[in-house]
């Protein structure tokens, strides 16, 4: 298919065999998907199915060792700091600094970003993951799940096009899943592209537009959202007590 | 291959050898001491050599990212460390007769033991990293460092020795000493190139097999851009 | 550079909360220093001449544990990468780091003189070139420290590793330095000063530029 290259139209994910190995063992095997802008992802697979691995090669973090992709019409080999200047990843690490406070880490990601880094701009992004009380306290006094709020407010910061998150309502509590559900809803309300590997197959399903499972690192299957907690083909041990 | 040259190269060595103990005559002011040299000097000749072999081919895998450089890279280093730590053993069996104390501090062989000791450094930075791709990268990008880092090392170490040492390593001067010295060059550098050659296939299947095969084929025609 | 300044400012904000590590090293360089003097023993006429070259050893010794912290907060939550992202360049990261590391070894040498000065009865005709040299020589072990310290952080044996790597390639800053800093304090009567110096800047030169350049590929995948 012939790639546009103009900015509005091009689709946020063209993947094409994306494949990557580590040692002996291949995370990823030809993987190829297509994610038009706009729309949602949710990525689903068991635990070592390849789910973080792809979404890091989509952010650029890592390289594929085959294949190619284009984000938002950017090659993602060549043209990576473009890439990288319109996608946001919330990963597993936090890439925060434990010894300082929630408002200096958010400042220090703004000044490299060029946006505003004083403390007027940043507290209703803290307000936002409900951490505005807490943005003058250490990051290692935080728990697991305020660290996840912080560093979903660090990805927001970033207000990329296309948004990565790997399993963000991990370590969160039920307040936390509301709150990851409002935001996913303000960021697709606002045009976004979306990619979301979650464990929570039901929560997701209601979320997202498309769907897609890896196993083994290979695209088990693709298809409507709604239809991959029943025909995704994951077997059911795999599915968490009490999904919503 | 390489067995022909580590054949040749060791066929050399014997005569050069055998040339500069027995036939070659005394030297004026040095006496039988002198000899050493016909080792001395071409296994400083190759050391250098190796080592500027490991440059290249450091700078080669960064640009092609192809891993028979980091092979062959792995290879030379390797050779260099064995030829440096081999000159400093000679520089001291040629001191002690001769200055009455092992280590004189000589420029050429004080740079000789830096470089062994960094390049040994980058032998054991090789050991403990386990990811091949970052143990290719990152030992290229310290060899280039180290490499770039010797002749500071020279000029420094000779600056700062300049008010005790005159030249005290040996050196070679007339023709009849030209002979076994040049045959030995080529019988080191013979034996220098077979074993490098060896040691490169080693690291090459070692590299192999820490990578996996290639992909299978799958139904999806694979997309040839961007494969390592 | 995309980044520099930001690179810089982060760096700032990591070392007023990390002063509490500035102070255990400079404990720990001093200890040294005062550890040299029992290793050499109370011979007064010794230790002065010998003071230069203990003082840059201390240093030496202190700037691996510098060195390696100074990467240890960006590899724990991988804060590093999380800026590559940004993205912000790896040479702005690289640079913001050097500086730090270098503003932290300077400081450290500089608060380390008056200790030697105290111990091993050394005179200090000319302190502000002394500033110079001591200036000029971490910038000398910062520059190759960061890079080495940015690869070892991420390798098992880190803390074996990374003096084994540094320690070789740095041989021309001790030699320098020493010498330089032995010329100030016991008097130059050749001018001999200059030389030194000069390899001390040339050597700075071609590190700060050929390990910017190669940072990328030792942080990048």
């Amino acid at each position: 298919m012939t790639l546009q290259t103009g900015v509005d139209s091009s689709p946020a994910v063209v993947a094409r065999g994306l494949s990557r190995r580590y040692g002996r063992r291949w995370a990823l095997v030809d993987v190829s998907f297509e994610l038009p802008r706009g729309r949602s992802l949710m990525l689903a697979g068991r635990n070592g199915s390849g789910k973080s691995t792809l979404l890091r090669v989509l952010a650029s973090a890592i390289r594929p060792d085959h294949g190619a992709a284009r984000m938002l019409g950017h090659d993602l080999l060549r043209e990576r700091d473009l890439v990288r200047g319109c996608s946001a990843l919330l990963s597993h690490a936090s890439y925060l600094y434990e010894a300082l406070t929630a408002l200096e880490n958010l400042q220090i990601a703004a000044r490299f970003l060029g946006r505003p880094a004083n403390r007027a701009a940043l507290l209703p992004l803290l307000a936002d993951v409900e951490l505005d009380t807490r943005a003058d306290d250490p990051v290692q006094t935080f728990s697991a799940g305020m660290r996840k709020r912080l560093a979903l407010a660090r990805t927001l910061l970033q207000d990329a096009e296309l948004v990565l998150l790997d399993e963000p309502y991990g370590e969160l509590d039920p307040p936390g899943f509301r709150l990851v559900d409002r935001l996913f809803a303000t960021l697709r309300a606002s045009g976004k592209s979306v990619l979301m590997a979650t464990h929570l197959l039901d929560r997701g399903a209601a979320l997202c537009d498309e769907g897609l499972v890896l196993d083994s690192g290979r695209l088990r299957w693709q298809g409507p959202a709604r239809e991959l907690p029943a025909r995704g083909g994951l077997d059911p041990a795999s599915l968490p007590e009490g999904g919503a | 291959m390489p067995y022909a040259f580590l054949a040749l190269g060791g066929v050399l060595l014997l005569a050069g050898s055998y040339i500069g103990l027995f036939v070659a005559p005394e030297e004026r002011y040095m006496g039988d001491v002198y000899r050493i040299m016909y080792v001395h000097v071409p296994t400083a000749w190759n050391a250098l050599l190796a080592f500027t072999t490991a440059f290249v081919c450091a700078l080669a895998f960064l640009w092609k990212h192809d891993f028979r450089w980091d092979a062959r890279h792995e290879a030379a280093v390797e050779g260099g460390v064995v030829l440096s730590g081999l000159l400093c053993i000679q520089g001291a069996i040629w001191a002690k007769p001769t200055w009455g104390v092992y280590w004189d501090w000589d420029p050429r062989l004080t740079t000789t033991a830096v470089m062994f000791f960094a390049f040994i450094g980058i032998l054991a930075l090789r050991r403990f990293v386990d990811d091949p791709v970052k143990r290719a990268s990152w030992s290229a990008v310290s060899t280039i460092i180290a490499y770039v880092d010797v002749p500071i090392v020279y000029f420094s170490v000779r600056w700062w020795n300049s008010l005790h040492q005159m030249q005290s390593s040996p050196e070679t001067v007339s023709a009849p000493f030209i002979i076994p010295l040049r045959t030995n060059a080529f019988g080191v550098l013979f034996l220098l190139i077979g074993l490098i050659t060896l040691r490169a296939r080693l690291a090459l299947l070692r590299l192999e097999n820490e990578l996996a095969p290639p992909l299978p084929a799958s139904r999806t025609a694979l997309s040839a851009e961007g494969s390592r | 550079m995309n980044g520099l300044l930001a690179a810089l400012r982060k760096e700032l904000l990591l070392q007023q909360r990390g002063a509490a590590q500035l102070f255990a090293v400079l404990v720990f360089g001093a200890t040294a220093l005062l550890l040299f003097s029992f290793a050499v023993g109370p011979n007064a006429e010794l230790l002065r001449r010998i003071a230069p070259g203990l003082l840059w050893l201390a240093l030496l010794l202190s700037s691996t544990l510098t060195l390696a912290e100074s990467f240890q907060s960006e590899m724990e939550m991988k804060a590093l990468e999380g800026q590559l992202l940004l993205p912000a360049s790896p040479a702005a990261l690289y640079y913001g780091k050097a500086l730090s590391n270098w503003l932290q070894l300077t400081l450290l040498g500089v608060l380390l003189v008056p200790l030697m000065v105290a111990l091993y009865d050394a005179s200090l005709p000319r302190p502000l070139a002394l500033l110079g040299v001591i200036a000029l020589g971490a910038a000398g072990l910062s520059a190759p420290g960061t890079l080495y310290a940015a690869m070892t952080q991420q390798a098992r044996s880190r803390q074996t590793l990374l003096p084994l790597l540094l320690f070789p390639l740095v041989v021309p800053v001790l030699i320098a330095a020493v010498k330089a800093t032995a010329l100030l304090m016991h008097g130059d009567p050749m001018g001999q000063l200059r030389p030194w110096v000069q390899l001390l800047g040339a050597f700075d030169a071609i590190h700060w530029s050929l390990c910017g350049l190669l940072f990328g590929r030792v942080v990048e995948d």
